[in-house]
């Protein structure tokens, strides 16, 4: 795939220069693995540049041809076979760096040549002339057999296999009809007989058709490109038009081009410069390998090569790839391997071993959507064009005129032949590919179509699909173009991109029946689809009649005959498909480590143990810690524990820690030390101890399109217990909800929300009951109610935690309280305890005036340590605090002048807090409690 | 005691949503806005070729209006077809990674967890729920496009648009294979979106991270430059389903490759998700 993307990027880029174009389309099938990079370093190949001396031009012009030789770099004494290499039209030597060095890699002399005419070496282009380019190749052969370091048959005969593509494959098989010496052959995109090529009619081959004339351009620009100065020389009357071509050929070209028909000469001459007429006197073993996207030399030029060879018995293999002049082929590593395989078998491996390396026909299906390399499929023997061997048999499809084809068949060649139908642009089938090419190719007036009905089943077509059609003209040569499509809608589309032209010659107003054969290519008939095929009356790439025409065209056969297998093509298959299976190893790796890490952090997962000894007490809280991501240490050393029947208090600024904490001791947040026991079980996220712990931690949380009781509902189903543990009934009664039970949540007022969580939380009666600012959002009377709910509910021998900022609400409904600063406990006790101390004495003061003067009169009396003065809507306050017995203060107080109503021990439990608070945060020094609150309002810092 | 956070009901706090609600409402209008759509069309632009897909695919050259018109079969597959490049995508998101941030931003996650749910229960639970979901989701939405299809279009059997047919008999299975494999490719996606809702509060980060990674996959894919890298890429092989539709043998290749990847994908989220929800303290 990264090949066949590489090779259409460098069609790309060069698209743009129309000469690197036609290079490129010549030696396109030729491109081979090992990249140019990698042959220059190859440690062990070595090559050297030499000029060979080789027959004078006619005008007795020294020729040199410029050829490297690649060896394998061993010992001097070593005999290799060898390879001669022919580059294609256009091309040099260079083209074949990298297929040289690989051949050199796998033991092989080879000799990469610059053909006569092109690149460096000397002399001009006789287009294959047996008396200069196939001597020229001979000349090589006789020159191999002179070196010490290759093999020989028999002195003089070199063990040697010659390998090319187009130019140069022609060029191979003639030289193995010129030479028995050789030994192998492999002929790539190659022509059998140069005049069908440019004239073909695939009606009558033997009657030339319409010109090639696109193609015949890019030849001869090719030739300008390759610098014209070189061959003939302007003052000496050449034709500069010519560039490097030989006179002769290049006169009957041009003449050709001018007027659409070959001259007799020109005919001859072609032939001449074929394979065809000396095929009979190749003896080689010869791989053909011939491409389905090849405007140029199309399949049925191998397989005219193939039927020659094969009647005289040639060891012989022919294979079809999706390439040719018009494409890269999308399996050239195959391509390549297939070729290599023949010259290890008959080159290197001469008779030793029998039967053919390679499947005798090798073919590739058409492209699949998505694909980017095509199957390849094999038959055990090549069934030719027309089938009726190996399997491939004649189906005949009914055909019928094309219900969007108008004026009965009958169809215009416009004067001037333009405008004219665009099937192909050469050299550019990936172009085309892309383009609407239907409505380009079918031209309103110049064509005409017959739509095959639905294929019943699937076929694969293996060749040349055929036809019979009756014409009728008003000229006496009548030249049409037969293409095959795919009706898609009301479009179509062409897998092959690829004309049939015919040119029929018949007296004006007869009919004349011609059997035409569509182009050769294999093509998938998906059962269900129809096939189009459409006669035009011009190709683009075509020589076209300049004179005005009517013709009447009409089916005169049965149908489209198929030479076709129904068969699911056998495939060869080989490519593993890697991306399934490393995708698939990756899936198993990754599934492996997963259970892998699963079990071993089970087994290293710090396990808190059990505390028979705790299995009493609600809650036990012991060293916990918890520093946050960001550093900020929230709970540094908890510890205290809630026995039955308590109200705990848990109080604190904010920023003390206390939902932290809360978060803890539910599993929510994994404490960094430190263990949390609910009646000895240790408190882990998800723990199943936690299903005797009711909780409404920082607001309740309910999903907001349903109704409050359905939450409640949700909520315990949840958990998984049985609905009747739930005690729907008492919480319902807690969260006093009335009507509004049964509308959504998202309607609900805070204070609602917040007593439905209570309710929630207080579901199934858990032992323990941890309520987070539980009178959030309730008003007075709704907290007094649930002052005696809370107590009640600790009576009965369970136990709550409370978290609050409200002290004087703590303080009416806890029995206990732990007081948490900064992460720490700064203490804990009854609430009882704290509120009463011997050190502290709070007298009510009267109204009399003067009560500073006292106040200042007793903090000077020995063993008072402080006197605070409290002014109250209720009345007047002070709290003193001494290091004498009780009577001594009182009577000191008296002393002062303080105005003494009555006397007590119990202060608030606020004053406590702040008191408690002061000294955590300031141990030594004093602080007015004024200062200290406005400390306390600052949040703390992080 | 039956299992805390049953399947049975965490589907009962998923099903009353309204999200839930509204996204099968869509699924089932989809269909008839289609056929309203195409009953506007007034066929005259015909002459036009009118460009088919935007993947070039079998489609091209023939009009999507008289390909998807042609028969039910070819409603149903249209219908697919065009919810499978985004909507699907979307819904795969929403279900399985809006649950955990929903339940966060609602405060109930935390009660959830003290019920007490443990975490991978919890996630267990909402992920079955949510991929059930989708995977309902993509038996409605052909089923009742089939429905709407036959009314308006009749049952003829799939016309391939690139030539040929495929009778019920066969489509039926390739249609359930289909289906099948769209779900296995949004595996992915809903995946990505759960690992980032365990560890946000926000559902619509979660769902909307996950079609970030998406359509920046998108993107990615049409850089030919990046070659068979893509291969690897989420949403690579979305469309591999079409091979089963575009003739009698199928070329399973690329869906194999594309459940392969997303399996891979889902595995790779979901166990990120699970370590990143198991580690995290809930502070929602």
């Amino acid at each position: 795939m990264t090949r066949a993307h590489r090779a259409v990027r460098r069609r790309c880029r060069t698209a743009g220069a129309g000469v690197a174009v036609s290079l490129l389309g010549l030696a396109g099938p030729i491109a081979y693995a090992a990249s140019p990079a990698a042959a220059a370093t190859s440690p062990s190949v070595a090559s050297s540049v030499i000029r060979v001396p080789v027959a004078a031009e006619p005008g007795g012009a020294a020729v040199t041809l410029d050829a490297t030789v690649y060896r394998p770099a061993d010992g001097p004494g070593t005999k290799h076979p060898a390879v001669i290499l022919a580059h294609g039209f256009g091309g040099s030597k260079a083209d074949l760096a990298s297929q040289a060095t690989e051949l050199a890699g796998d033991g092989y002399v080879v000799i990469a040549y610059t053909a006569r005419g092109f690149g460096a070496s000397g002399g001009l282009v006789h287009l294959d002339d047996p008396a200069y380019e196939i001597a020229d190749a001979r000349h090589l052969v006789d020159l191999l057999a002179t070196r010490p370091d290759v093999e020989l048959d028999a002195p003089g005969d070199p063990r040697v296999g010659v390998v090319g593509g187009s130019y140069g494959g022609a060029l191979a098989l003639m030289t193995a009809a010129a030479d028995p010496r050789v030994d192998g052959v492999v002929s790539l995109i190659t022509w059998n007989d140069l005049a069908t090529a440019f004239f073909p009619n695939a009606a009558e081959p033997a009657v030339p058709g319409p010109f090639k004339q696109l193609w015949a351009s890019r030849f001869f620009a090719s030739t300008l490109g390759g610098g014209a100065g070189a061959g003939g020389d302007p003052a000496k009357g050449a034709n500069p038009l010519c560039g490097r071509f030989d006179p002769t050929v290049c006169r009957l070209f041009l003449a050709a081009a001018e007027t659409g028909s070959p001259s007799a000469d020109l005919l001859a001459l072609l032939r001449a410069h074929s394979p065809a007429p000396t095929l009979a006197k190749v003896n080689a073993p010869t791989l053909l390998v011939q491409g389905m996207t090849d405007s140029l030399f199309g399949l049925d030029q191998a397989d005219a090569t193939a039927r020659t060879l094969a009647a005289q018995g040639v060891p012989l293999a022919v294979r079809w790839t999706d390439g040719g002049h018009d494409a890269p082929s999308t399996t050239a590593t195959a391509d390549n391997d297939a070729a290599r395989a023949w010259l290890d078998r008959y080159v290197r491996d001469k008779g030793s071993r029998s039967g053919l390396p390679v499947p005798a026909f090798t073919y590739a299906l058409p492209l699949a959507r998505l694909q980017t390399t095509t199957r390849l499929a094999t038959l055990p023997a090549y069934p030719g064009l027309t089938g009726g061997t190996a399997g491939v048999t004649d189906t005949t499809v009914p055909l019928a005129a094309s219900a969007g084809a108008s004026g009965n068949g009958r169809i215009l060649n416009p004067p001037g032949g333009q405008p004219a139908s665009v099937t192909t642009i050469p050299g550019l089938a990936g172009l085309t590919a892309t383009l609407p090419t239907y409505r380009l190719a079918a031209l309103p007036g110049e064509s005409t179509a017959f739509d095959t009905t639905p294929m019943t089943h699937q076929l694969t077509v293996i060749g040349s699909p055929r036809v019979h059609l009756d014409v009728q003209s008003t000229g006496a040569t009548s030249t049409f173009f037969v293409s095959l499509w795919q009706v898609q809608g009301s479009s179509a589309t062409q897998p092959r991109p690829l004309v049939a032209p015919v040119r029929v010659t018949a007296a004006p107003g007869t009919i004349t029946d011609v059997a035409v054969a569509l182009p050769p290519g294999t093509y998938r008939m998906a059962a269900g689809s129809s096939w189009r095929v459409l006669v035009t009356t011009t190709d683009s790439s075509f020589a076209n009649p300049r004179q005005a025409r009517a013709d009447v065209v009409s089916l005169a056969g049965a149908g489209l005959e198929l030479p076709a297998t129904t068969a699911d093509p056998a495939t060869t298959e080989a490519t593993r498909d890697t991306e399934s299976i490393g995708v698939a190893a990756a899936i198993a790796a990754l599934l492996l480590a997963l259970t892998g890490s699963a079990l071993w952090r089970r087994n290293r997962r710090a396990h808190v143990p059990v505390r028979e000894d705790l299995t009493d007490v609600p809650l036990v809280v012991d060293h916990l810690v918890k520093t946050f991501k960001d550093g900020h240490r929230a709970v540094g050393d908890v510890s205290w524990r809630a026995e039955r029947g308590q109200v705990v208090g848990l109080l604190g600024p904010n920023g003390a820690g206390k939902t932290t904490t809360m978060r803890m001791l539910l599993g929510l947040i994994r404490p960094d030390s430190g263990t949390v026991h609910v009646l000895g079980q240790p408190v882990t996220s998800g723990a199943a101890v936690l299903g005797h712990v009711g909780a409404l931690v920082e607001g309740p949380g309910f999903l907001p399109h349903l109704s409050g009781r359905d939450n409640l509902h949700a909520y315990w189903q949840a958990t998984g217990r049985p609905e009747e543990e739930a005690g729907f009934e008492d919480a319902l009664a807690v969260a006093a909800l009335g009507g509004a039970l049964d509308r959504p949540v998202r309607t609900y007022s805070h204070g609602m929300k917040q007593r439905l969580g209570i309710a929630q939380a207080m579901l199934g009666c858990p032992e323990l009951l941890f309520l987070d600012e539980p009178t959030n959002g309730l008003d007075p009377p709704q907290i007094a109610a649930m002052r005696p709910i809370l107590q009640s509910y600790a009576a009965s021998g369970r136990t709550v935690v409370v978290s609050s900022h409200l002290l004087a609400e703590v303080e009416q409904t806890c029995s206990h309280v732990v007081v948490m600063h900064a992460g720490k406990v700064v203490t804990s006790g009854t609430v009882a305890d704290l509120v009463d101390s011997t050190d502290t004495t709070v007298f009510e003061l009267g109204s009399a005036p003067g009560h500073e003067a006292a106040a200042d009169r007793l903090r000077r009396a020995t063993g008072i340590r402080s006197v605070d003065l409290v002014e109250e809507d209720s009345g007047r306050r002070s709290t003193v605090i001494a290091d004498l017995p009780r009577a001594e203060v009182v009577r000191a107080a008296v002393d002062a002048g303080l105005d003494v109503v009555g006397v007590g021990s119990k202060r608030h439990l606020e004053e406590v807090f702040l008191g408690v608070i002061a000294s955590a945060q300031n141990g030594d020094g004093p602080t007015t409690s004024s200062s200290l609150i406005e400390r306390l309002r600052q949040v703390r810092a992080r | 005691m039956s299992t805390p956070l049953s399947w049975r009901t965490e589907a009962a706090r998923q099903l009353g949503r309204r999200r839930t609600k509204w996204v099968f409402g869509i699924l089932l209008a989809l269909p008839l806005i289609f056929v309203g759509a195409f009953a506007l069309d007034s066929g005259s632009s015909s002459g036009a070729g009118g460009g088919g897909p935007a993947d070039g695919g079998p489609v091209a050259g023939s009009r999507m209006v008289d390909v998807a018109t042609s028969g039910s079969a070819n409603f149903t597959v249209f219908a697919l077809l065009v919810s499978g490049e985004l909507l699907l995508y979307v819904l795969a998101a929403l279900f399985a990674g809006d649950p955990v941030p929903a339940e966060a931003s609602w405060s109930s996650l935390r009660y959830l967890l003290t019920a007490p749910v443990t975490r991978t229960r919890l996630l267990a639970s909402k992920l079955v729920v949510g991929y059930t979901s989708v995977a309902v989701a993509l038996v409605v939405l052909p089923v009742w496009a089939f429905l709407v299809g036959s009314l308006f279009y009749g049952t003829d059997a799939f016309t391939i648009p690139g030539g040929g047919s495929i009778p019920w008999s066969t489509l039926l299975w390739r249609l359930a294979v289909a289906v099948a494999y769209l779900f296995v490719s949004v595996l992915p996606i809903g995946a990505i979106s759960f690992w980032v809702g365990v560890g946000t509060d926000t559902p619509l980060a979660a769902v909307g991270g996950a079609l970030i990674v998406f359509i920046v996959s998108g993107i990615l894919d049409t850089i030919k430059a990046l070659g068979r890298w893509r291969n690897a890429l989420p949403g690579h092989y979305a469309r591999a389903w079409l091979d089963l539709l575009s003739g009698s043998e199928v070329d399973w290749s690329d869906m194999r490759h594309g459940a392969l990847w997303a399996v891979l994908y889902a595995i790779i989220f979901l166990a990120l998700g699970f370590r990143r929800f198991g580690r995290k303290d809930i502070l929602s």
